[in-house]
């Protein structure tokens, strides 16, 4: 039988993996963005394995909600992107410094 | 009883309340007559007072008429305790006070100011009755302050006078020195007793007698000794003794009538009174004793050599006041309160005509008082000169007036003392006698005898510096050939003056200090008893007593070299300064004590500033404080402005390595 | 091995295989196209846990939408991919150690020893007509009706917002404004002249 465990496992590399991938493509804000869908997902996973092992439906109801706050916030980091490289020609986080103290 | 000292208490101040806040009212008819009555019904009240206690014996009167508060069981009230040292208190008080008032109405007929200073010399009355009337410590310190700060508007009276500024800035300065050893006194008092009132605390004082207090280091001090110094401090500031007499003499920047008044007669006698109120705690404490002894006879002596040299004849008069309260203290130092006090009294009387008669000079010479200027003086104002010579006559001791009642009984009384310091003591008096006598007369002779003054070019005189319309109205003394009389209201207190002066020595000497008067109001020790060990019988007896003691020729010694010299070979006394031109000049730089103050309190308070204020305002607070703590900011602010590298992914990464610690505490706990 | 287990480790191995494509690929295309492979491998165990309506959900609305929105950004971009790249080779072992010590913590945590099957037993699966969208239709529209709306107006900002940051109004390009259009008056356009007749000579 699968464990909980095995669940819980695959979803805790699944997030150490996005977390290498925000190290590795730090300059890429579009991989940024990526890396952040994988670490809701793994949370999702966690949400729906913790769902399933309990036999309680809110954890998919959380899912749900994550999955639509996912979306917004992709569309939204999506067009702020497309913004930002309209007005700057890149994209590189390097050059984003106006936060610089 | 009550009625009647409160009436003379407040009679002063409520004219001195509409002389000074309603002066354009008023006028200055209106100034000087309101205060004259205010003063004179003080007077004519404090004579039925003094009547009561001297001649029908009244009982002591000890009532407090309001509590101000009461603190921790310490009581804190207004109250008059009266007795027959305070009798007599009121009336030297009030009595010159009405002739300094009368006086003052001849003397600053022409000056700016008039309502005004009327008005503040009615509030000296009012609070000098106030110090003396006190039965309580805190009171007595209230119209102590109160009598320091009347005078240190009285010295500056003259505000555009840059001299009398400093003067009253001296004054003022000097006697916060004197009144932190006062209060600290007090409050000694108040920490060990208990209580602010006098009787009180006399009472419990003998229980203390031999009570020991450390104030430093391992050391114990006697409480009384320190109790009784700590108070003696402030009449030392009071009463101008050595070292704190120096403002006295700069203090004769202020208008004659408050020379007189407050600078002679009245305000700096407060510190022997006081001394001679606290009896009952100086005599338990010998060191005090021979403290006063040794600085009053010091002051007596020392001061009236710089009197011989002084050429304003105010401040010739003004260290004729420095050494007679030395007398007066040495003599509360020999526990022979009652001779302090009489003479006292007697000084109180024939100091102020010697200062009126002064100013009445000074009238004359159109206000130079350099008495280089001045001679030949009896012609032209001879009332003044007959009153002048009474008061000097007085002063030096002649035979049969007041002076030398009181001042042989000093001498004799300092003889009689067995106290450390008493034979020190007994030979400067004894020489002040001659001193006195020598610049007494050196004065009378140079003012009233000699060449006819030199007079008709006063303009470098004082006034005229400082645009004095009064001065310039002056001026045209060119035409005013010859000094003339001064008015009758300056001529009536000089006379008025000089009759006590002549006969309240022979009249009073028997009963306060061999009779009756002063018994229960002062403690004198049986062994201290000094007084007692002369011999009295009547005045007329003492007088043969006296002419058979030195005091007498030594006196007489002074007035014929002072006469020989200032009459006859006047260029002895230039010879004599120029051979011992160290002496003169020791005795013109007053024994230095005003340029080692002014080099050492007045110029080391200025460093002491200096670095104050560059290593601790401009260097700490400034520069460490508050420009450091804006350099720390400033230098805490790009170090960490290292942190915000505005890159998004050092963002994450905080994160990231956040989320990793807490997951390694989680894992680790 | 049973095939239950035999299809979790499938899709486990591929999901993770994928997401290390993701985060290592030079091309911002492949590694969308990776996440794609990703997200439906983790449909796939979501299926296994038996939450049918958001596999599917996942694999529609994630794949359909979301994920074309990033192809479609990724495309329309022209991204220096080389500066992008700079610095990977140097953060690689920093990557490497951060992630290996954050899984083995997680897996400490979360290993067998505390949600094993043992702790937590497999649940019975549900019968043939069990119907999981009907369940989670009924919990989200009357436990969490107001969660479900706000959700709704978040999705609604969220176009807003992406429609109002990424519109702009070219000067050149010509629009209608109706508003003028409906405003125009007859006398605005039409100007009746009245002229003398031309007499005849």
């Amino acid at each position: 039988m699968i464990a909980l465990s095995d669940y819980l496992i695959v979803a805790a590399i699944l997030f150490s993996i996005s977390v290498a991938g925000i190290f590795l493509n730090r300059k890429n804000v579009l991989l940024l963005l990526m890396c952040v869908e994988l670490m809701l997902l793994a949370v999702n996973i966690n949400f729906i394995a913790f769902s399933h092992f309990l036999s309680d439906v809110n954890g998919q109801i959380f899912v749900f909600f994550i999955l639509t706050v996912a979306a917004a916030e992709a569309a939204i980091g999506l067009a702020i992107l497309v913004v930002l490289f309209r007005t700057r020609r890149t994209i590189n986080v390097a050059d984003l410094d106006a936060l610089k103290g | 009883m009550d009625y009647i000292l409160l009436t003379i208490v407040l009679a002063p101040l409520a004219g001195s309340l509409i002389a000074g806040l309603f002066r354009n009212q008023v006028g200055r008819a209106g100034a000087h007559w309101t205060t004259i009555i205010g003063v004179g019904i003080s007077c004519a009240l404090s004579f039925y007072v003094f009547y009561q206690y001297a001649f029908n014996g009244a009982p002591v009167h000890n009532e407090t008429v309001y509590t101000w508060m009461v603190v921790d069981g310490l009581r804190m009230e207004i109250g008059f305790l009266v007795d027959r040292l305070t009798a007599m208190m009121m009336v030297v008080v009030t009595f010159v006070s009405l002739m300094v008032h009368i006086y003052t109405i001849g003397y600053m007929a022409h000056e700016e100011g008039y309502q005004r200073f009327f008005s503040y010399i009615a509030l000296f009355t009012f609070s000098m009755l106030m110090l003396v009337m006190s039965n309580n410590f805190l009171q007595l310190f209230f119209g102590w302050e109160a009598v320091g700060l009347v005078s240190y508007l009285l010295i500056g009276f003259y505000v555009k006078r840059e001299t009398a500024i400093f003067a009253n800035l001296k004054a003022f300065l000097v006697n916060r020195v004197g009144d932190f050893g006062f209060i600290l006194g007090i409050a000694a008092v108040a920490m060990y007793m208990g209580t602010l009132d006098y009787y009180e605390a006399f009472e419990r004082a003998p229980a203390l007698a031999n009570a020991t207090v450390v104030v430093w280091g391992d050391d114990a001090w006697s409480l009384m000794t320190l109790i009784c110094i700590l108070l003696f401090v402030g009449a030392m500031g009071k009463s101008a003794q050595v070292p704190l007499h120096v403002w006295l003499p700069d203090s004769m920047e202020g208008p004659t009538p408050i020379s007189a008044l407050i600078h002679a007669a009245t305000m700096v006698t407060a510190g022997i009174f006081m001394v001679a109120r606290m009896s009952p705690l100086y005599e338990l404490s010998e060191t005090a004793l021979s403290f006063v002894l040794i600085i009053g006879a010091t002051t007596a002596f020392f001061m009236g050599l710089i009197g011989i040299i002084q050429n304003d004849i105010k401040r010739v008069v003004a260290y004729s006041t420095l050494s007679q309260l030395g007398y007066m203290i040495a003599a509360l130092g020999a526990s022979a309160y009652a001779a302090g006090l009489f003479h006292l009294m007697t000084h109180a009387f024939f100091k102020a005509l010697l200062f009126l008669a002064a100013g009445s000079v000074i009238i004359g010479m159109h206000h130079d008082q350099d008495i280089r200027n001045m001679g030949g003086m009896r012609k032209y104002m001879p009332i003044t000169h007959w009153t002048f010579l009474i008061g000097t006559l007085a002063l030096i001791g002649f035979p049969g007036f007041a002076g030398f009642f009181s001042k042989d009984a000093i001498i004799e009384a300092v003889h009689f003392s067995r106290i450390f310091g008493s034979d020190y003591a007994y030979w400067l008096l004894l020489s002040g006698v001659f001193v006195t006598a020598l610049y007494s007369f050196r004065l009378y002779f140079i003012v009233f005898h000699g060449k006819g003054p030199r007079h008709f070019e006063p303009h470098h005189d004082v006034h005229d510096e400082n645009g004095d319309a009064e001065a310039q109205e002056h001026h045209p003394v060119h035409d005013e050939p010859k000094p003339h009389e001064s008015p009758w209201v300056v001529t009536v207190p000089l006379v008025l003056l000089a009759i006590p002066s002549v006969v309240i020595g022979y009249l009073a000497i028997g009963p306060m200090l061999f009779g009756e008067y002063f018994d229960g109001t002062l403690t004198v020790a049986p062994i201290h008893a000094t007084l007692s060990e002369i011999d009295f019988h009547g005045a007329a007896g003492f007088i043969l007593h006296g002419l058979s003691g030195p005091a007498v020729y030594l006196a007489a010694a002074g007035a014929l070299v002072a006469w020989f010299v200032y009459t006859r070979k006047p260029n002895i006394a230039t010879d004599l300064a120029r051979r011992f031109s160290w002496i003169y000049r020791v005795l013109d730089s007053k024994y230095g004590f005003d340029s080692f103050n002014q080099w050492f309190f007045a110029g080391g308070a200025r460093q002491l500033g200096k670095v104050l204020w560059q290593a601790g305002d401009r260097a700490f607070i400034d520069g460490a404080v508050v420009n450091g703590s804006a350099r720390s900011v400033a230098w805490l602010a790009s170090v960490t402005r290292y942190l915000q590298t505005g890159y998004l992914y050092h963002y994450a990464f905080a994160i990231i390595l956040g989320l990793l610690g807490l997951l390694s505490w989680f894992v680790i706990r | 091995m049973s095939f239950e287990k035999f299809l979790f480790y499938l899709f486990a191995v591929l999901l993770l295989g994928a997401a290390v494509m993701v985060i290592t690929r030079r091309n911002p295309v492949h590694s969308v196209l990776f996440l794609v492979l990703a997200f439906f491998n983790a449909a796939g165990l979501w299926m296994l846990a038996e939450a049918e309506f958001l596999a599917i959900a996942l694999v529609l609305v994630y794949v359909g939408a979301v994920m074309v929105l990033f192809l479609f950004v990724v495309m329309m971009l022209d991204i220096n991919v080389a500066e992008l790249r700079a610095g990977f080779v140097r953060s690689a072992p920093v990557a490497l150690v951060v992630a290996v010590i954050m899984a083995a913590e997680l897996v400490v945590v979360l290993g067998p020893a505390r949600f094993g099957l043992d702790s937590y037993a497999a649940p019975d699966r549900h019968p043939a007509d069990y119907n999981n969208t009907a369940e989670l239709g009924l919990a989200l529209f009357t436990q969490h009706i107001y969660a479900f709306e706000i959700a709704a107006v978040i999705l609604l900002v969220g176009i807003v917002a992406a429609i109002s940051l990424t519109l702009r109004r070219r000067p050149e390009t010509k629009y209608l404004d109706p508003a003028s259009q409906v405003g125009v008056k007859a006398k605005d356009r039409l100007k009746i002249v009245k002229m003398d007749p031309e007499e005849n000579a």
